[in-house]
C-alpha cells in the first residue's frame, strides 16, 4: 500500500487530490468508521482551465494543498465546484479561495446560505447551477445535476462529460479508508457502503429514487463520490444497488385501498396494554385500516423502524414513571432519524399514577419529527375504567377514520380547541 | 369579534379563530405536522404553505420578508410564527 500523499490518476488530466483519515473511528458522532474514512477531492484539467471538485477537512487540508500542487499551480486554477458543503468538503475551501483568488466558485441554489454561514466574506462571489448547466474548461465539460437531499439540501451531482466521470459528492459514498482508492484495488468496502446508506441516505430515499432517474441514463465510467472508493469497476452496479436499498425493507402487505395503523405500548401493570387493545378494537372498526399491536418491552433488536417506515400511522402508549416516558419509548423514537415520518399519523396514550406528563411529552417528540397529531390522546390514572377505555376505542376509531379520510369534516372553535388541551 | 377560518389541508380540520390570530398559536394546538424554532421569525423553521386566502393574512413584515427570502420561499409561503390571520377563509398546507 502507498500511502504517501501522492495525487492518483483516474483518467488522463483527472487526478484524485484528497485526503485519507485511515484512524477515524467516528464520523459525526453518530456514525461508526471501523476503517476510518477519506475526505474526496478532485481536479480536472481542460485546456483553458482547472477545475477543482470539493475539498477536504480543514484538519486534512495540508495533505489535500500537497497533492493539488503536484497537478496544478493556483493561477491554473479557474473553477471550483463545490457538490456538498458540509464541512468535511468544504474545511479546506477559504484557503483554496485564498491561494487561488481568481477561481470561480460554482454551487447549487440552496447551497448559497451554507456557504455565507462557513466562509466569513463580505463580497463572496459564486455562481448558482442546476441540472443542465455546464462549465467549459476547454476539451473537458463539467456537467451539474441537481441532487437535492442527498443528504443535505445543498447535494449536487458533476459529470465530467467527456471522460464519464460523476463526482457524485455523499451520494454512493461510504466510510472506508483504503490508500489503494479504487473499488476494484481496496478491500470488502460492501458492509461499509451498506451502513452508509442506511444511516445517511435512507431518510431521503424518494430523492435517491428521483436522483437515479436522473443519473442512470449517463454513460457513467466512473463514480467518484467525496468518501470511500472510487467506483470505476461496475459503476452502474451501484446505481442499481441504491435503486434496491431505496425499496422499503419490509413490503407492506395491506393492499393499496388499505392502511396501516401500528400501536406500540409498554405496560407496567397491564393497564396501558389495556388501553392499546382498546384503541386497536376501536381503530378495527374502521374498514380499510389493518391495526397491528407490539409490546416494545419485547422491541430489542426488533425491526420496529422498518415497520414504521411503510406504516401510515402510529400510536404510542407510555406509562410516566418519575415524570417521563419510559425509555424503550424514547429508544424507539430516537431511532426514527434514520426514516421518513413527515407526515404520517401519531398519536399517544397511557396510564399513570401521579400525574401523566409521558403522553403530552410523546406527543411533543411526534410532531417535532413532523408527524400529524390531530387527536388529543388519553391518559388514565392506574386501572382505565370503561369510560377510558371507551375514550380509547374513540381515539383508534378517529385515528384510523383519519387513515381512511371518512372524517366528518368540521369547524372547531379557537376555545374548544383550548379545552382539548388542558 | 371578527373570525376567520383557518383549514389545515392535510389534518382535514378547521378552526374557526378571533381575527389576529397567529398562525402559530392555532397549528401547534391543532397538532400539525410542522416544527418551530426561535418562534421569533429568525430562523425559517416554521415557513408554511398557504394554499388559500393570502389576501386575509397580515402584511409581510421586513423581517419576515428577509426570511422567506434567504430560505427561498415563494410568495405563498408565510412564517406561522410572524403571519396573522385577518378574517375569511384561509387554507394551509398542514
Amino acid at each position: 500500500m502507498n500511502a504517501s500523499p501522492n495525487a492518483v490518476e483516474l483518467a488522463p488530466g483527472t487526478h484524485w487530490i484528497g485526503a485519507l483519515d485511515p484512524s477515524l473511528r467516528e464520523f459525526d458522532i453518530i456514525l461508526k468508521t471501523a476503517n476510518g474514512t477519506t475526505y474526496n477531492s478532485y481536479c480536472v484539467r481542460g485546456d483553458n482551465g482547472v477545475a477543482i471538485i470539493d475539498t477536504v477537512k480543514a484538519s486534512h487540508a495540508d495533505e489535500f494543498f500537497t497533492r493539488l500542487e503536484q497537478v496544478a499551480r493556483y493561477d491554473e486554477i479557474s473553477t471550483i465546484v463545490l457538490n456538498h458543503l458540509e464541512p468535511d468538503h468544504s474545511g479546506a475551501l477559504p484557503e483554496l479561495m485564498r491561494r487561488a483568488p481568481q477561481a470561480k466558485l460554482y454551487i447549487s441554489a440552496k447551497a448559497q446560505l451554507m456557504l455565507k454561514a462557513l466562509v466569513k466574506i463580505d463580497d463572496l462571489q459564486f455562481n448558482i447551477v442546476q441540472t443542465g448547466d455546464r462549465v467549459e474548461l476547454g476539451g473537458r465539460t463539467l456537467h451539474f445535476f441537481s441532487t437535492p437531499f442527498l443528504h443535505w439540501p445543498d447535494t449536487q451531482c458533476t459529470l465530467v462529460e467527456e471522460q464519464g466521470i460523476l463526482f457524485s459528492g455523499d451520494v454512493f459514498g461510504c466510510h472506508f479508508c483504503d490508500p489503494r482508492l479504487f473499488n476494484d484495488k481496496v478491500g470488502d468496502f460492501r458492509f461499509s457502503f451498506e451502513y452508509y446508506y442506511q444511516h445517511i441516505m435512507r431518510p431521503f430515499r424518494e430523492h435517491v429514487l428521483e436522483a437515479l432517474e436522473l443519473l442512470e441514463p449517463l454513460q457513467l465510467k466512473t463514480i467518484a463520490p467525496a468518501h470511500g472508493p472510487i467506483l470505476r469497476d461496475a459503476p452502474q452496479s451501484y446505481l442499481q444497488r441504491y435503486k434496491q436499498l431505496a425499496a422499503p425493507l419490509l413490503h407492506n402487505e395491506v393492499g393499496a385501498n388499505n392502511k396501516s395503523l401500528l400501536v406500540f405500548y409498554i405496560s407496567s401493570y397491564g393497564n396501558t396494554a389495556l388501553m392499546a387493545q382498546a384503541i386497536a378494537e376501536g381503530a378495527e372498526m374502521e374498514e380499510g385500516v389493518r391495526v397491528s399491536l407490539y409490546d416494545l418491552q419485547a422491541s430489542g433488536g426488533l425491526p420496529f423502524v422498518d415497520l414504521i417506515e411503510e406504516a401510515d400511522g402510529i400510536a404510542i402508549g407510555s406509562p410516566t414513571i418519575n415524570g417521563d416516558a419510559v425509555k424503550p419509548v424514547w429508544d424507539l423514537l430516537s431511532s426514527l432519524a434514520v426514516i421518513k415520518v413527515r407526515d404520517k399519523l401519531g398519536a399517544s396514550f397511557g396510564s399513570y399514577g401521579w400525574s401523566g406528563e409521558a403522553i403530552n411529552m410523546i406527543e411533543d417528540r411526534l410532531r417535532g419529527l413532523k408527524l400529524r397529531v390531530p387527536v388529543k390522546g388519553v391518559r388514565a390514572k392506574l386501572i382505565p375504567n370503561e369510560e377510558e377505555l371507551q375514550r380509547c376505542r374513540d381515539l383508534g376509531k378517529q385515528l384510523a377514520q383519519h387513515l381512511t379520510g371518512n372524517l366528518e369534516r368540521r369547524v372547531i372553535s379557537m376555545s374548544e380547541l383550548l379545552s382539548q388541551e388542558s | 369579534m371578527p373570525k376567520a377560518n383557518v383549514t389545515f389541508e392535510k389534518l382535514g380540520v378547521t378552526i374557526s379563530v378571533p381575527a389576529g390570530t397567529r398562525l402559530i398559536e392555532i397549528s401547534e394546538k391543532v397538532g400539525a405536522s410542522i416544527t418551530y424554532g426561535c418562534r421569533e421569525g429568525e430562523c425559517g423553521t416554521c415557513i408554511m404553505k398557504i394554499v388559500s386566502g393570502m389576501e386575509h393574512m397580515s402584511e409581510r413584515s421586513v423581517l419576515e420578508d428577509k426570511v422567506l427570502q434567504e430560505n427561498m420561499a415563494g410568495s405563498s409561503h408565510r412564517l406561522a410564527c410572524q403571519a396573522q390571520v385577518l378574517g375569511g377563509d384561509i387554507v394551509v398546507k398542514a
